[in-house]
């Protein structure tokens, strides 16, 4: 289903959540939507997902606007909203076979769909929800928004909380979704799984603020960026980030990343480094990754 | 010397062991992070570390007391900041500092002290109007650390810290644990960022229970011949 997003603006009371978006989400993609805290990205879902009513624009789905046609919609669509909303005190099994039943559909149905996910939790299908672990029960609420078979999936945050292992399978399970030809919109705080997604948008401040697959915003960005290693991390990323010419540092596991104007050549950016308290320390010039041009991008907007 | 130790602590609910005899030390004014997969058994140690829990069986002391006879001990050395946030939404960031400074038996001079620099550290204006709930997350994060530091703790639980947060914000969040580690706090930290597991001086992955790996981020590589501990840690947790 392809989604139009159109001079979109929410605002709740006199705070602007979303200011005059415009975005189109292609048929069968696999669409990531990135910013900080407070961006816009649950307000945009929630609106996508037809639970708000948008103060100004429209979006339209399939042919569809959200607004209008919302009865219609809410059969096409599933929702996991980034909190867990499913019932605690009912079984995996009984929260299945009640979304089954809202939707007119059976736990038979759709299987095939919802097998590679639902088999690694049906030994648990008697164990109450709430007692269920942090991976479980993303796997059990992504069975529930499934079980309908809709055309358009809404993941708010899915993984948050969830451990590095459990992630990589939750991404394989929407690797498998997307074969099946439905369209995921998904929200993520984390770059590795931005970096699976065919197209991302970034928001900032209720504006999108970039749009495109991610190896083509990473090809796009003019970085010019440096990887220190320093036993003093702390006291020299203080440091250098008083440096005029820095723009940015932060660290990136056990490196320091660095961004120092565009304009600067290899020996003057060395020279920053070398004024530096600590003099046992490597840099070395680097390409950035899509949470350099994360951190860029929302940087240059904070500094605007 | 050690501000944590830990000798086979073990916790059993019926015939499940969550906690299945792990030892470990931690030194003071270190950052150490405490690994492992969901339902690994993380939560459970940590409550038993902060006096929450008491253990199936196994010693642990904590700043000095042993946490199953002197929880009330424990509790005034440590502070504590959850995923879900510690502080009260409905309350102003001053009503929350004062708070948690009189449950801590701060004097009023004491909290009109650390209110005064946790507004100033955080660059909080209107701190006295300002109710906690119409914060941005990545405030609410460094409000809640300062509070559960407010009575100057020996050590400090981080449960989750930058769970969701975007990759700004988690970064200024480790400024600030780095900043408590310079100042001698120790730090106890989970996280499911494996680069975050990189900022920490040692970290503990568990697996099943038990503790599996122990170490520096550079040691802990170096013995699973791993380029990230995002790699070491699926190595590890696949392996069972």
């Amino acid at each position: 289903m392809n989604i139009s997003i159109n001079n979109l603006t929410h605002q709740y009371g006199a705070v602007t959540a979303l200011k005059n978006l415009n975005l189109k989400i292609p048929d069968g993609s696999l669409f990531g939507v990135i910013g900080p805290d407070g961006s816009g990205k649950t307000t945009l879902f929630r609106i996508l997902a037809t639970l708000i009513v948008p103060t100004e624009g429209n979006i339209s789905v399939g042919e569809v606007d959200v607004v209008e046609g919302m009865r219609a919609l809410r059969k096409q669509i599933g929702y996991m909203p980034g909190r867990f909303s499913l019932y605690p005190d009912l079984t995996v099994e009984e929260n299945l076979q009640f979304f089954a039943s809202i939707f007119g559909t059976s736990l038979t149905e759709h299987r095939s769909l919802i097998d590679a996910v639902y088999s690694q939790i049906e030994p648990f299908k008697s164990r109450k929800a709430g007692a269920l672990s942090g991976g479980m029960k993303q796997k059990l609420a992504l069975s529930c928004a499934l079980i309908h078979r809709p055309e358009l999936l809404i993941l708010d945050e899915p993984t948050t909380g969830v451990d590095a292992v459990s992630r990589r399978e939750f991404w394989d399970l929407l690797d498998l979704i997307q074969k099946e030809g439905i369209t995921t919109v998904v929200s993520t705080p984390y770059m590795d799984e931005a970096m699976r997604c065919g197209e991302v948008a970034l928001l900032f401040d209720g504006k999108l603020i970039a749009n495109d697959a991610p190896e083509n915003l990473i090809k796009k960005t003019e970085l010019h960026l440096w990887a220190v290693e320093s036993d003093e991390k702390f006291s020299f990323l203080q440091e250098v980030r008083k440096h005029e010419s820095v723009n940015w540092a932060f660290s990136f596991g056990e490196q320091i990343h660095v961004a120092v104007d565009k304009t600067l050549t290899e020996n003057d950016a060395r020279k920053i480094f070398d004024q530096q308290i600590d003099k046992n320390f490597s840099a070395k010039h680097i390409e950035p990754g899509i949470e350099d041009l994360f951190i860029d991008l929302t940087e240059q907007e904070v500094q605007a | 010397m050690s501000i944590v130790s830990v000798k086979n602590l073990t916790r059993k609910f019926g015939s499940f062991t969550a906690v299945d005899s792990i030892s470990f030390e931690v030194d003071k004014g270190e950052i150490f992070g405490f690994l492992g997969a969901n339902g690994a058994g993380k939560t459970t140690a940590m409550k038993m570390l902060i006096g929450l829990l008491a253990p199936t069986s196994g010693q642990a002391t904590v700043a000095g007391f042993d946490v199953a006879t002197e929880p009330e001990s424990i509790r005034k050395r440590i502070g504590y900041m959850s995923q879900k946030f510690s502080l009260y939404e409905d309350l102003t960031v001053r009503e929350n500092i004062r708070f948690y400074g009189g449950i801590y038996g701060l004097s009023d001079e004491e909290i009109d002290r650390a209110s005064d620099k946790i507004v100033e550290d955080l660059e909080l204006k209107d701190a006295r109007k300002t109710l906690v709930e119409s914060l941005p997350l990545g405030w609410k994060q460094k409000l809640a650390f300062s509070v559960a530091s407010v009575h100057n703790p020996d050590i400090i639980f981080l449960d989750e810290p930058t769970g969701g947060v975007d990759p700004v914000t988690r970064r200024r969040f480790w400024d600030r644990i780095y900043q408590s580690s310079e100042q001698g706090v120790t730090v106890f930290v989970t996280t499911h960022y494996m680069d975050e597991a990189e900022y920490c001086d040692r970290v503990s992955i568990m697996v099943d229970g038990r503790i599996d790996a122990l170490g520096s981020p550079k040691e802990l590589k170096k013995e699973y011949k791993a380029d990230t501990m995002d790699d070491l840690f699926v190595q590890l947790v696949r392996s069972q």
